[in-house]
C-alpha cells in the first residue's frame, strides 16, 4: 500500500512563502500530476514528498507510515530529475543497478532487474556505455529505468521531459504512461506543460502560488474548472472570458446577448471554449482580425465588444479579416466565474 | 536530513586552523610591536624609521615595485588577448607562458644570476659578438643601475605569469557574442580590446593587482640573490633586524608598515576598478 | 574593392599574421631562454661553471651535480623540502576541502564573513608571519621541525586549496548528490561514491599546487628553519659563500619538480581563477 498523504503542509524559505497549507491524498498506484506554472510550488511539493527539503510545517505520509522527519533513502520512493542526474563516472549497468548495490541486493538480483528495467526502457544495448556517449533521450531513459529498477513504492518525476525536444517528448509521454501503468507505483509527475498532464494523469493536481486550485481527473479539469486560473491555463488555446451583467431569473447579458445562467444578482464572468464556439444566425458579434489556419482547424482571433476573443472553426470556412462573424456558444459547455472570488458559479 | 551545524563543521578545521597561524601571530606582530619590553610605545616604529637604512629600502621598494608591476600588467594583458586568440598550440604555448608560476623567487633570483654575474651568459655574449673587450663587473657598486634592473627583469619574468593566469582565466569568461555584437555595431580590434575585454575584466585586473602588488612589497629573495647588500629592500630589513640585529621588535614594526602599505593599495586598486553592481558576466 | 585592394588587405593580414607569430616566438623564448641557462650550467663541469666564457651549449657533465649531492647538509636540505612538501600537500586538502564543499554547497550565516578571512589570508604578505610563529614554535617545541614549517605553508596553501576545491565542488550539479540520496546513500556514502570520483583529479592537482608553494616558499622556512634546513634556506643562507656551481645546481633541483607539477595542474590553475572572479 503505497497512498501519500500530504496535510498541512507548508513551506517558506525566510519571508517568501513557496507553499500554503498543501493538503492532498494520493491514492496507491495513481497517478498524480502536480500541473503549474514555474514557481507555483510544485516542484517544492515534490522535493518535499522526496525528503530533499523539509517542510516548514505539516506532514507527509507514505504507505500510512509518516516520513517527514526521514531521509529520502529511509522513505520507499525513487525519483527522477529534470537534468536525468546520470552519474557520469558509472556505465549504464551500474547506473541502473546504483540503488540496488546500496541497498546490498545480492549480484544476480542487480542483474535480474537492470536487465529488466534495460529492456523496459528500450536501451538494454547501452549497459556498457558511459553517460557521455549518449544522447539527451537515452539519458533519460536510463534515468527512468534506474528509479525503476528500485521497484520503488513512490515514483517521483520533476518534469523529466522538458529538455527533450517536442517530438521525442510526445513518444516518451507515451512510453512512460504504458511503463509506469504496469509497474504498480504510485507516481507524482511534476510538469508546467498541460498537455503531458491530460494525457499521463489519474488526476491533475492544478498549482497557483503556492495552493492546490483544483485536484480532479484530466476530463474534470477540463470541463468543469473550479477557478479562473485553471480555465486560463488548461486548453489551448485558453478559455474566452467576457463580462456578464445579470437581468434577472437567471438570464444575462453577455455582449448584447440574453443567455440563460445562474440564479444569482451578483456580476459574473462568462467563460466558453474557443473549440465549443459555432457559427450560427443567433450568437455573440465578432469582428475576426487574425486567420490562423492550422491545418485541421482555424483559428480565428477577433473582437467581441471590445475584448479579446478566439474561436476554433472548421478548416474549410474562408474568413477573412474584417469580416463579422456571428458565434454560439454550446449551451452546456458555458462555464460562470465569480470575478471577486475566481472560483466557479453552478 | 542536513544537520544545521553541517556547514559549520566543515569550515571548523580551516577557521581554527587559519586562527592559530594567522590571526593570532598577526595580532602578536601588532603586540610587539607597539610594545618594548615597558608598555604600549610607537619607539619600535621611530627607531625603524629612523634608520638609515629605512627611506632607501622603502624608496627601492616602491620604485621596483612601480616600475615591475605595471610592465607585467601591460605584457600580462598582452599574452592574455595572444592566447585568446589561438587555436592549435594553444595547450603548449600558455604551459610554457605559465612555467615561471612554479619556480620560487630564489630560483628565479639565481637563474638570472647565471646571465647577469660576471662569468655569466651575457657577458659572454657580449664578449662573443665583440661588443666588451673583457666581461664587466655587470652586478657591483659600481653600477646600481643596472642591479636595479636585473632584479626588475627577473621579477618580470618570474612574475608575469601570476597575473597571466588570472587573465587568462577572465578573458575565457567573456562570452564571445560581445565581441560579435561590437564587431557587427563597427568597433575595430582595438575599440573592443578597450571597450569590451577590459571593462568586462575589471574582477579579474582586481584580483591580479592586488595580488601581485602585495607580492611585490614582499620581494626579498630575488634580490639577495641578484642584489646582495646592495639593494635594501623592506623584506630584506625585516629579516636582518630578526637575525642579524636580534632587534623582534622593530622587525614587528617594520612588518606592520609593510602590512598597512599593501592594505592602502589593496583598498586603492579596489576602489579605482569596483565593478558597479549587476555590471557583471 | 578593387583587385589589388583585396590583395593588399590579404598581404597585411599576412604580414600581421607574421608578426603575431613572431611575438608568440619571442615571448616563449624569453621565458625558456634563462631556464635553458640554468640547465647548461647545471650539466656543465664545476669548472666550466666558473670559467669565461660561457658554452651555449651543455656539456653533460654530471660534475656539478655530484659536487651538489655531495655538499655537506645538501641532501638533507633536499629531504627535508620533499617531507615538509608533503605534509603540507596533505594538511591542505584535508583541511581545506570540506570548506570548500562547505562553500559550494551551503548558505549560511557567516559565510560572507568566513570567505573574507579565507581571502584576506592571501592578501597578506604572510611570510611575516613567520616571525611572531617562531618565537611560539619556541615555546611549543615546534620550532625547526618538519611539521612545524609544514603548518605555516599549510597556512599559505589553505586559501588556494579552499579556492579551487570549491570551484571543483560548484562543477558537480547538486542533482547527482540528490540522486544518489534517494538511491540509499547517506550524505557522506553520496560524497564518496558520487562526489569524489568526478573531482579526483582537480583534488589531486590541488594538492600538488600545495606542494609547489611549500617547495618554493623561502623566508617562513628560513626563519623557522636552523638545522633541519629545507632546500630554499639552505640555498639562501649559502648564498654569500658559496660556490657557483652549487648555486645553479641547486636552483635546478629547485625548478625541476615545479615544472612537472605545473605541467599537471595547469588547466585547473585556469578554472580557479574563473570561478573565483565571478
Amino acid at each position: 500500500m503505497a497512498e501519500i498523504q500530504i496535510k498541512g503542509v507548508a513551506k517558506s524559505f525566510g519571508s517568501y512563502t513557496a507553499l500554503h497549507d498543501i493538503n492532498l491524498t494520493i491514492q496507491d498506484q495513481e497517478f498524480m500530476v502536480l500541473l503549474g506554472a514555474s514557481g507555483c510550488g510544485k516542484t517544492t511539493l515534490l522535493r518535499i514528498v522526496a525528503g530533499l527539503e523539509t517542510a516548514t510545517t505539516g506532514e507527509v505520509w507514505i504507505g500510512g507510515k509518516r516520513v517527514d522527519h526521514l531521509p529520502p533513502k529511509d522513505r520507499g520512493i525513487a525519483m527522477v530529475f529534470q537534468n536525468y542526474a546520470v552519474f557520469p563516472h558509472l556505465t549504464v549497468f551500474e547506473n541502473i543497478g546504483f540503488g540496488l548495490r546500496m541497498k546490498k541486493v545480492p549480484n544476480d538480483e542487480v542483474k535480474r532487474r537492470v536487465e529488466r528495467t534495460a529492456g523496459l526502457m528500450h536501451i538494454e544495448q547501452l549497459l556498457g556505455r558511459y553517460s557521455g556517449e549518449l544522447s539527451g533521450g537515452q539519458r533519460q531513459r536510463v534515468a527512468v529505468a534506474r528509479a525503476l529498477a528500485m521497484e520503488p513504492d513512490v515514483i517521483l518525476m520533476d518534469e523529466p521531459l522538458s529538455n527533450l525536444d517536442a517530438l521525442l517528448r510526445m513518444e516518451m509521454r507515451a512510453e512512460l504512461k504504458g511503463v509506469l501503468a504496469e509497474s504498480n507505483t504510485t507516481a507524482i509527475y511534476v510538469t508546467h506543460d498541460q498537455v503531458e498532464a491530460m494525457s499521463m494523469a489519474d488526476r491533475i493536481s492544478v498549482m497557483h502560488q503556492g495552493r492546490i486550485v483544483q485536484a480532479a481527473s484530466p476530463i474534470e479539469v477540463y470541463r468543469n474548472p473550479a477557478a479562473e486560473f485553471v480555465a486560463g491555463f488548461i486548453g489551448n488555446p485558453p478559455m474566452n472570458f467576457l463580462p456578464a451583467t445579470p437581468q434577472g431569473a437567471g438570464k444575462w447579458a453577455v455582449a448584447g446577448q440574453v443567455l440563460d445562467g445562474p440564479q444569482t444578482q451578483k456580476a459574473l464572468k462568462f467563460a466558453i471554449r474557443p473549440e465549443d464556439l459555432h457559427l450560427a444566425g443567433q450568437g455573440l458579434q465578432a469582428v475576426a482580425k487574425v486567420i490562423e489556419p492550422l491545418g485541421a482547424h482555424l483559428l480565428v482571433t477577433c473582437e467581441v465588444d471590445g475584448a479579446l476573443f478566439r474561436a476554433v472553426l472548421d478548416s474549410d470556412l474562408s474568413v477573412k479579416p474584417g469580416d463579422t462573424l456571428t458565434l454560439a456558444p454550446q449551451s452546456d459547455r458555458i462555464r460562470w466565474f465569480d470575478p471577486e472570488t475566481t472560483r466557479a458559479v453552478a | 536530513m542536513t544537520p544545521r551545524y553541517l556547514p559549520y563543521v566543515l569550515i571548523l578545521p580551516v577557521t581554527l586552523f587559519l586562527g592559530v597561524f594567522f590571526l593570532y601571530p598577526f595580532a602578536l606582530v601588532a603586540k610587539q610591536a607597539f610594545t618594548t619590553g615597558g608598555g604600549f610605545t610607537l619607539d619600535n616604529f621611530r627607531e625603524v624609521i629612523g634608520y638609515w637604512k629605512f627611506p632607501i629600502s622603502l624608496k627601492n621598494t616602491m620604485l621596483l615595485a612601480a616600475i615591475v608591476v605595471p610592465v607585467q600588467l601591460a605584457l600580462a594583458l598582452l599574452m592574455a588577448t595572444m592566447v585568446n586568440r589561438m587555436q592549435k598550440g594553444r595547450d603548449l604555448v600558455l604551459y610554457v607562458w605559465t612555467i615561471p608560476l612554479g619556480i620560487s623567487d630564489l630560483a628565479a633570483g639565481i637563474i638570472w644570476l647565471a646571465i647577469f654575474e660576471q662569468s655569466g651568459f651575457l657577458n659572454s655574449m657580449m664578449t662573443g659578438l665583440g661588443l666588451v673587450e673583457k666581461p664587466i663587473t655587470l652586478l657591483g657598486y659600481q653600477n646600481p643601475w643596472l642591479v636595479f634592473a636585473a632584479i626588475a627583469l627577473a621579477e618580470i619574468w618570474r612574475a608575469t605569469a601570476i597575473m597571466l593566469v588570472i587573465l587568462v582565466a577572465g578573458i575565457g569568461l567573456i562570452p564571445k557574442e560581445y565581441y560579435e555584437a561590437a564587431e557587427v555595431f563597427g568597433a575595430s580590434p582595438w575599440k573592443r580590446f578597450v571597450k569590451i575585454t577590459l571593462p568586462l575584466l575589471r574582477p579579474s585586473l582586481q584580483t591580479a593587482l592586488i595580488l601581485r602588488v602585495v607580492l611585490a612589497f614582499e620581494v626579498f629573495a630575488v634580490v639577495v640573490a641578484l642584489g646582495g647588500t646592495l639593494f635594501p629592500v623592506l623584506m630584506g630589513q625585516i629579516y636582518s633586524y630578526q637575525f642579524d640585529l636580534m632587534n623582534g621588535g622593530g622587525a614587528a614594526a617594520l612588518a606592520l608598515i609593510v602590512l598597512a602599505i599593501s592594505v592602502v593599495f589593496t583598498l586603492i586598486i579596489l576602489r579605482a576598478l569596483r565593478v558597479p553592481k549587476g555590471a557583471t558576466i | 574593392m578593387t583587385a589589388t585592394d583585396v590583395s593588399t588587405g590579404a598581404a597585411q593580414r599576412r604580414s600581421g599574421h607574421y608578426l603575431y607569430a613572431a611575438s608568440v616566438a619571442l615571448l616563449c623564448a624569453w621565458v625558456l631562454v634563462p631556464l635553458y641557462f640554468l640547465l647548461i650550467n647545471t650539466l656543465s663541469s664545476p669548472d666550466t661553471v666558473n670559467s669565461f666564457p660561457k658554452p651555449f651549449i651543455p656539456e653533460f657533465d654530471w660534475g656539478s651535480l655530484e659536487f651538489f649531492a655531495g655538499y655537506d647538509g645538501m641532501l638533507k636540505a633536499l629531504k627535508n623540502s620533499v617531507v615538509v612538501a608533503v605534509l603540507t600537500m596533505i594538511m591542505s586538502i584535508a583541511v581545506g576541502a570540506p570548506a570548500g564543499y562547505a562553500l559550494s554547497r551551503f548558505e549560511f550565516r557567516g559565510k560572507g564573513l568566513f570567505r573574507m578571512l579565507v581571502l584576506l589570508t592571501r592578501a597578506f604578505p604572510l611570510p611575516l608571519l613567520a616571525l611572531p610563529l617562531a618565537v611560539m614554535f619556541i615555546r611549543t617545541g615546534l620550532d625547526d621541525t618538519a611539521i612545524g614549517l609544514a603548518l605555516v605553508h599549510t597556512t599559505l596553501a589553505i586559501p588556494f586549496a579552499v579556492l579551487i576545491t570549491f570551484s571543483l565542488f560548484s562543477g558537480i550539479p547538486i542533482e547527482l548528490e540528490e540522486a544518489a540520496w534517494t538511491l540509499g546513500c547517506t550524505r557522506f556514502t553520496a560524497f564518496t561514491k558520487v562526489v569524489l570520483p568526478l573531482i579526483l583529479p582537480g583534488i589531486a592537482a590541488s594538492a600538488i599546487f600545495a606542494f609547489v608553494i611549500s617547495w618554493n616558499e623561502v623566508f617562513a622556512a628560513a626563519v623557522l628553519t636552523i638545522e633541519n634546513r629545507t632546500l630554499t634556506a639552505f640555498l639562501l643562507a649559502k648564498l654569500g659563500e658559496a660556490p657557483l656551481h652549487l648555486k645553479f645546481a641547486g636552483g635546478f633541483i629547485l625548478v625541476v619538480p615545479a615544472l612537472v607539477f605545473i605541467f599537471a595542474v595547469r588547466k585547473y590553475l585556469f578554472a580557479m581563477w574563473g570561478i573565483a572572479n565571478r
